[in-house]
């Protein structure tokens, strides 16, 4: 594969899938750079079409380049920073075929972003097999850090583990004691009503019951109506995606919300946008990130939105953070090397306005607070995206999975 | 003349990997075999199956799960998706044969589907992560972690296969195909039992696409919902009809020229990929219906045949 | 209150209602599949891309010019419905006098064409479509509210199923395309015009294709992805019911619908598979299907 080199461009349409820019201080490079051909290259590698693209895809192609961009013009470094961007199309052989030949004929340093468990799973192994570094922003599995976990790879937006259980203790802590399940009936929904179910019950909730239904459904009313018969007072959506979205929409078009409520165990700001506060009001969510939370989290958004019309989900805002936390890593070892610039990134904290206080543990899994929100009623919404009331800070101490109970191999030595 | 060609398509296969990648030269020969086991369904016996993927998935997973659960060796695993996507070809093809033409395919595809439901609820396959870090193993003391070793362990067993579909082609066995393909009632009235024979092809093909599923789990390491998708037969049947329906090469070329185009558009043209695909799809269908091969033969045989002519 | 195999019996009767909810959307689809098929040979392929157009359009009119449910109604599978009446003449009529699996091949790659096309252009989280007010609302039944949406979609739809079969059936334009399709070449000879007829079979089947979609509209999130797998549903429910007959695919689709809402009940896990179980039975028991002609 080429990669083809363009000067920054400034308006980055997000059709263009064909990325890639060559940012840097020209021919200027010091001697004494240890940086492999003066160049550090950075692979995003996304969905650009598919079922993720909302919530990565373009726009994260958008965040990386105006991280690059941003630490360009805060540090000068005596190295370039190029972007490369593909669309793994949510399919693990073209996302590891494009891995290998980034490493291998690209020389691209780090790969990053891999939305979709499936491409960030595969990825992390081509990169523990070619010694470069993985940083994954836009996959929830928890596997990530557990049983598949690696020495170069680092998960830093959110985990099914946090987003579940974040939610199922803050809302419990809200007066949400009963619980009922609409379980989409894979691995990834089986796990996520069983880690939450444990958590609930530890924090003195209790759950009624499950239904699963099977991946993909369209039409989620029977089991809602189950769920509404269980009069719990909780309704926890253990599913994802489009399933999430018509549970959502047909929960409210049955009167079951505002009645009970609901919980989305996994959700982004992009699922809430395409549904309509009318639809989602109340509902409980956790997110590692809001764009309107503070100044910082506002004036970053609002230059993203400048850009990409729409504004951040915690996956792109995390690229940012990922992306430059690395590049700092580099400049501080001066070096891409794979091993010093991990050492480097694990050694230093992470503060911006993405992450206060960050660190990243010895599985891989990037420690921070997590945020639960509720969405607010449409007359309490006074301009666009203003979607939320944050409802609780998630200390990162109880929002991720514990050390002590990690799968990991790295841990336990 | 074809001969030639033969040998130097074998030549160009044993020099690809010093010029091009490994992995996706190995993705383009499981393909290939795909493609060509249902060009042996498509191409000879006249029978369009919607549900191929149900056996290259399925034996992917079958393969991945013994590897990594069982410890079985590669060897062992392949067979095993092979025979396990013959086994589910037999199942197929006896319910999909008692109908003809369009509804042949329909109910290939929803069997397929059947099978997909399943894979996404069965906790082995990992749903969404997929089936994923299945070691390579060794071979006869090969190790084939090394890309370039499993490069030729996949040539050599996809000339096996091309050798063995060339074989039952040109075999009585494939002319009796080739008769029910063109009309199978004069077939029926030979005394021929046709159902049988159509079975017999299908479980052929779905075993020989069972062997590119296993395949393609020990060149990335993973099995996933992908492989089992309807996207996937749709793939094989876009590949067998651009390369040249019922050619012995076609499928192969129809499947480099898809797997490379998906590799390539990757970073280019995002969402628009299916709308080239389904382009490509189009195109086939209403202006060249012999595929490139079979076009190209075509195209030969006049230029032979005018200069025949023209000579006296 | 009395029960079935532990489940309350109204309880059981609001969810067989649901069943037919969907239910209606497989007849509505299954009949325009059937429909085209009898009168061009063709399986289209496409169908569930023009059902997951006929959604985009009425939330396109409602966006763009304002225009309602109703407006929608009406207009969206006119819309769509020529769509496929140009898609008839530039590409199916070509393909008349080969085997008619190249029809489904290319209707095949029509759909990834219009699929690709609109996630291009409005990505994968699609788009909402209320209800419309006068629909809004549930009926209390005591024991579960019904949506009357829902209601009105049972009705409708139909409705509409019924009309179609009482057009073919007993109509003189339903005898000339009963004609048609038995033999077009004496059809033509008498005088009908035949290709036209093919192509307003073709663009009424897409039509009910894009009906379908408007009303799912308000019930499932309008996005591009809505009709691939349901498409694949509608196929079993064709083979089970058998193409032959226009009354078979509405019935089979409704019955399938309810079946369906069953295994909601009992076995949820089973519920998306279901369909195609019952198929691979009818295969072995009556290979023609239930209302099958052909042999």
């Amino acid at each position: 594969m080429k990669t083809k080199k363009t000067v920054v461009p400034f308006a980055l349409r997000s059709t263009v899938a064909a990325l890639a820019l060559t940012l840097g201080l020209g021919a200027a490079i010091p001697a004494q750079a240890q940086v492999s051909d003066g160049v550090v290259r950075i692979g995003v590698l996304t969905d650009m079409s598919g079922a993720y693209s909302d919530l990565a895809g373009p726009g994260a192609v958008i965040a990386a380049n105006m991280a690059v961009e941003d630490f360009i013009a805060r540090q000068k470094p005596g190295f370039k920073v190029e972007i490369v961007s593909a669309d793994h199309q949510n399919k693990g052989d073209i996302a590891s075929n494009k891995a290998r030949e980034w490493f291998d004929r690209g020389q691209v340093d780090a790969v990053t972003e891999l939305v979709s468990s499936t491409t960030a799973l595969a990825v992390m192994k081509v990169a523990k097999e070619k010694n470069k570094i993985a940083l994954i922003t836009g996959a929830g599995s928890s596997r990530i850090t557990n049983e598949d976990c690696n020495d170069v790879s680092v998960h830093w937006v959110y985990d099914t583990y946090a987003t579940g259980n974040g939610t199922g203790k803050a809302v419990v802590k809200q007066g949400g004691k009963t619980w009922y399940f609409l379980t989409a009936d894979y691995a990834f929904g089986q796990s996520l009503e069983r880690d939450t179910t444990a958590v609930i019950e530890a924090s003195g909730g209790k759950v009624l019951g499950s239904v699963r239904h099977p991946f993909p459904s369209t039409d989620l009313s029977s089991y809602l109506l189950k769920a509404q018969a269980s009069g719990a007072q909780v309704i926890g959506l253990a599913n994802a995606g489009a399933d999430t979205i018509n549970s959502i929409k047909q929960a409210s078009e049955f009167g079951i919300t505002p009645k009970q409520t609901l919980a989305g165990l996994l959700m982004f700001i992009t699922d809430i946008n395409s549904l309509g506060l009318k639809a989602t009001q109340g509902m409980y969510l956790t997110e590692a990130f809001y764009w309107d939370m503070n100044p910082e989290t506002r004036a970053w958004s609002k230059r993203f939105f400048a850009r990409h019309k729409k504004m951040p989900t915690m996956v792109q805002a995390g690229l940012y953070s990922a992306i430059t936390h690395y590049l700092e890593a580099v400049k501080a070892v001066n070096s891409d090397d794979t091993q010093k610039v991990m050492a480097q990134m694990k050694k230093a904290p992470i503060n911006d306005f993405f992450a206060r206080n960050g660190k990243i543990r010895d599985d891989g899994l990037m420690l921070h607070d997590m945020y639960l929100m509720q969405v607010k009623k449409p007359a309490d919404s006074h301009y666009p995206w203003d979607y939320y009331n944050v409802r609780a800070t998630i200390p990162a101490a109880d929002a991720f999975q514990p050390l002590s109970q990690s799968r990991c191999p790295l841990v336990h030595k | 003349m074809r001969r030639l060609g033969m040998a130097l398509a074998l030549g160009a296969a044993l020099l690809a990997p010093a010029v091009l990648y490994p992995v996706l030269l190995m993705k383009v020969l499981c393909f290939a075999i795909f493609a060509s086991a249902f060009n042996l369904l498509l191409g000879y016996t006249g029978l369009l199956s919607f549900g191929h993927a149900a056996f290259f998935g399925g034996a992917a997973y079958v393969a991945g799960f013994t590897i990594r659960e069982l410890a079985w060796s590669p060897l062992a695993a392949v067979a095993a998706g092979t025979v396990l996507a013959g086994v589910l070809g037999w199942i197929v093809g006896r319910l999909a044969i008692r109908r003809q033409g369009i509804y042949f395919a329909m109910i290939t595809l929803a069997l397929a589907q059947l099978l997909y439901f399943i894979c996404i609820e069965l906790p082995q396959t990992g749903g969404e992560d997929g089936l994923q870090g299945v070691p390579r193993g060794t071979l006869a003391g090969l190790d084939l972690s090394n890309d370039l070793t499993l490069y030729y362990v996949i040539l050599t067993v996809s000339v096996l296969v091309f050798v063995l579909i060339h074989r039952t082609i040109h075999s009585p066995f494939g002319q009796v195909l080739k008769a029910i393909r063109e009309n199978e009632a004069r077939a029926v009235s030979l005394g021929y039992d046709v159902d049988r024979y159509k079975l017999l092809a299908f479980v052929l093909s779905a075993s020989l696409s069972g062997l590119a599923g296993a395949l393609k789990v020990l060149v990335f390491k993973f099995a996933t919902l992908t492989d089992v998708h309807w996207h996937m037969s749709g793939d094989v049947v876009l590949m067998t009809i651009l390369g040249g329906i019922g050619t012995v090469s076609g499928p192969m070329v129809g499947a480099s020229l898809i797997v490379t185009l998906e590799d390539q558009l990757a970073d280019k043209v995002g969402a628009l990929v299916t709308v080239i695909m389904g382009g490509i799809f189009v195109l086939c269908v209403l202006l060249f219906r012999r595929g490139i091969v079979g076009e190209a033969s075509a195209f030969w045989q006049r230029l032979l045949g005018n200069r025949n002519s023209s000579g006296i | 209150m009395t029960e079935i195999f532990g489940i309350p019996l109204l309880a059981l009767a609001g969810q067989l209602l649901l069943g037919l909810v969907n239910g209606s959307f497989y007849a509505l689809l299954s009949l325009g599949l059937a429909v085209i098929f009898g009168m061009l040979n063709i399986i289209n392929f496409a169908h569930g891309a023009f059902y997951m157009m006929g959604a985009f359009a009425a939330w396109m009119l409602l966006d763009n010019f304002g225009i309602g449910y109703f407006g929608a109604l009406v207009l969206a599978p006119i819309l769509v419905g020529s769509v496929g009446v140009v898609v008839e003449r530039l590409l199916l009529k070509r393909l008349y006098r080969l085997d008619h699996l190249y029809g489904l091949l290319l209707t095949f790659g029509l759909a990834l064409i219009l699929e690709g096309l609109f996630r291009n252009q409005f990505g994968v989280s699609g788009e909402t479509y209320d209800v419309p007010e006068v629909l809004e609302g549930a009926l209390n039944l005591g024991f579960m509210a019904l949506p009357k949406y829902r209601v009105w979609v049972v009705g409708f739809s139909t409705l509409v199923c019924f009309s179609t079969w009482l057009i073919i059936e007993k109509t003189r334009l339903g005898a000339y395309l009963r004609a048609a399709t038995e033999n077009p070449q004496l059809t033509q000879a008498f005088g009908v015009n035949v290709p036209l007829m093919v192509m307003m079979t073709y663009g009424f089947g897409v039509g009910l294709a894009a009906l379908a979609g408007v009303m799912a509209a308000p019930i499932f999130q309008v996005s591009p992805l809505m009709g691939s797998n349901l498409i694949i549903v509608v196929f079993a429910v064709v083979v089970i019911g058998g193409m032959g007959s226009i009354l078979g695919a509405i019935v089979s689709g409704l019955a399938l619908g309810v079946v369906e809402g069953l295994a909601k009940v009992y076995y949820p896990e089973a519920s998306a598979t279901v369909v195609f179980v019952i198929m691979a039975i009818v295969l072995i028991l009556r290979p023609a299907g239930l209302f099958g002609r052909e042999a």
